[in-house]
């Protein structure tokens, strides 16, 4: 690869309160790519994500993300950081008490100096790339599983960032909307270009959407690579994986 | 050339949008007509820059601007393209009501609400006397656990909250007893106003504070999260399941902690008449014996098992009415604690005129 690492983390060892999860992961994501993390429940994907949004701190090792040591930057700086990655979490995390449109608009209202005409146009405009022109004033409750993923993303991605994690996107979705909200996160990076990396297990998803596979196998990576190569992997959990 | 050239920054993204709006406003005050953005040097674009421009330039039209785009890269004509703002439509606002058709339709819900808690009432009722005669429905160990929750965990606020209401009657009587030199009489009055009022309204605010309001949250919590839902298909009514052993628990443990509260209020009452008084600790006692009647401890309990149902039914009744997520689990159940404290104290007006004019004499 020749693209430059936006992602970088190095001898990542975490987990929860004192329990070990991951060890000695190294691992870098460049621009424009789709890192697909993946492995068996309880291997520690999501808390390598959790890691990687800084929502958990390790017990050693280094993150850097667009460059910055996630670890050693001082809270404010680490805050307008954040700003620039987008999370889509896996039941959506949208608040409840609020309209999809206003959920859309935290990011620019709590980020931005804009006025509300403008985003409310951006807020629709967002809406519309997800496929949810006409959702704006529906509270999530009155969403589908597949739609309130949706609005999800149009909040992940309001303010444009370069970067963008998604944990299970495809989870508890019927196989129609599951490959859509993947043809979505294609066009996406290729309307946006932006670098995604994706928790998942769902090997249909991942043969559609991953440019790169890291499998996770207790903790440690057990492979690193493209598909083609993950198929043809000698690696034992891998290979279980694959072939069930 | 009649037109104005306006070179655009290098980035114009949600960052900068604030300050080149500012910047951008003179061209609508501006007599010429002919207006070019030139893009000649943007190489930052993203969805918020782009549709500000395109929304900026729109409104240039509206003033009977001619508005050109020059000098854009194939990356930033694309953005443009990507990002071509959506024109809304005024929202329309919904038709004013008459004022009588509002006041039919509040009184038309509140009838509603009357008739749900009614049903439920009964509801809760016929489970209770089933569940009564038939082991299973009792949940012995249930009723135990809740017991100890809403009563022993209650023991040290209520004991506390009583004695110190207790000590002030005792305070605020003795200053106005003693000039009569009736100084024993404060342990009358505290001895009747903490069983036959105090006691008993002062738990029951303090329990539907505690766990009234714990009552209506774990309701609505398992009815947001479908649990109530997956009780009923699996065939199991919620009312007798989760209902009935609080309402159980409720009935034994109030009355037992307004006997605690009324026995720790004249104790209150007691430390003011032996320290300020210089009344002796058993002519104090005897004088309390010597003025209660069963009435007044009857009164008491019925007002502690009428309150203990209030505040069953009407954290049960909330906790089922919860919508939404955690805001509805919320806004019920600071619903639920005014509406039970709103209510104990109406059931305790109508009991104590009813008590007052025509209870039974012992």
């Amino acid at each position: 690869m020749t693209s430059k690492a936006l992602i970088k983390v190095e001898n990542l060892t975490g987990g929860y309160n004192e329990t070990v999860i991951l060890k000695d992961v190294s691992f870098e994501v460049y621009e424009g790519e789709i890192l697909v993390i993946l492995g068996t429940s309880g291997c520690g994907k999501t808390t390598l994500l959790k890691h990687l949004i800084g929502l958990l701190y390790p017990f050693s090792g280094k993150i850097y993300l667009l460059g910055h040591d996630l670890l050693s930057l001082p809270e404010k700086k680490a805050m307008i950081l954040m700003r620039k990655i987008g999370v889509l979490f896996q039941n959506g995390a949208l608040l409840n008490s609020i309209t999809v449109a206003d959920n859309v608009a935290i990011p620019y209202e709590q980020h931005t100096n804009l006025k509300t005409d403008l985003i409310n146009q951006l807020v629709r405009l967002k809406l519309k790339l997800v496929g949810l022109p006409h959702a704006a004033e529906l509270l999530p409750s009155e969403l589908s599983g597949g739609m309130r993923k949706r609005a999800a993303l149009a909040r992940a991605i309001a303010l444009d960032p370069p970067i963008l994690f998604a944990d299970e996107p495809a989870a508890g979705l019927d196989p129609v909307t599951a490959a859509s909200l993947d043809r979505l996160l294609l066009d996406l990076r290729k309307l946006l270009g932006m670098t995604l990396v994706v928790v998942t297990h769902e090997l249909t998803s991942i043969k559609r959407i991953a440019d790169r596979i890291l499998f996770l196998d207790k903790g440690r990576i057990a492979f690193l690579g493209t598909m083609e190569q993950a198929m043809a992997s000698e690696s034992e959990p891998v290979k279980k994986f694959f072939n069930p | 050339m009649n037109a104005i050239i306006h070179k655009l920054p290098e980035r114009i993204t949600y960052y900068e949008v604030p300050s080149l709006e500012s910047e951008l406003k003179s061209l609508l005050k501006n007599p010429l007509k002919e207006i070019v953005l030139d893009f000649g040097e943007v190489h930052t674009l993203d969805s918020t820059g782009a549709v500000f421009i395109q929304s900026f330039a729109n409104r240039l039209r509206e003033a009977d601007k001619q508005v050109r785009f020059e000098g854009m890269s194939a990356n930033v004509s694309h953005t443009l393209q990507l990002f071509a703002p959506i024109e809304s439509k005024p929202a329309s606002k919904p038709a004013k009501e008459n004022i009588f058709v509002r006041i039919g339709d509040s009184a038309h819900q509140w009838m509603s609400y009357f008739i749900e808690s009614l049903v439920l009432f009964a509801d809760i009722f016929y489970w209770a006397f089933v569940a009564f005669f038939r082991k299973k429905l009792r949940r012995r160990s249930e009723v135990i656990n809740q017991g100890v929750q809403i009563g022993v965990n209650a023991l040290f606020i209520v004991g506390l909250i009583a004695f110190l209401i207790g000590f002030i009657l005792a305070l605020q009587s003795a200053a106005q007893l003693r000039l009569f030199g009736a100084n024993i009489y404060v342990a009358d009055l505290v001895a009747v106003a903490m069983i036959s009022e105090m006691g008993p309204l002062i738990t029951a605010i303090l329990v539907a504070g505690r766990s009234g309001s714990a009552i209506t949250a774990e309701i609505a919590t398992m009815k947001v999260s479908e649990e109530i839902d997956a009780l009923n298909v699996m065939g199991v009514d919620p009312l007798p399941y989760l209902i009935v052993p609080k309402l159980y628990a409720l009935l034994i443990v109030l009355p037992l902690l307004t006997v605690f509260a009324n026995v720790i209020g004249i104790i209150g009452g007691a430390v003011i008449g032996v320290t300020y008084l210089d009344i002796d600790l058993l002519p104090f006692f005897k004088e309390v014996i010597s003025v209660l009647r069963y009435k007044e401890i009857f009164t008491g309990l019925v007002k502690s098992v009428t309150f203990a149902v209030i505040i069953l039914l009407t954290a049960t009744y909330f906790g089922f009415k919860a919508r939404g997520g955690a805001e509805g689990v919320g806004k019920v159940t600071t619903s639920s604690v005014v509406a039970s404290i709103f209510f104990v104290i109406v059931a305790d007006s109508i009991l104590g005129l009813i008590f007052y004019f025509g209870g039974p004499s012992f």
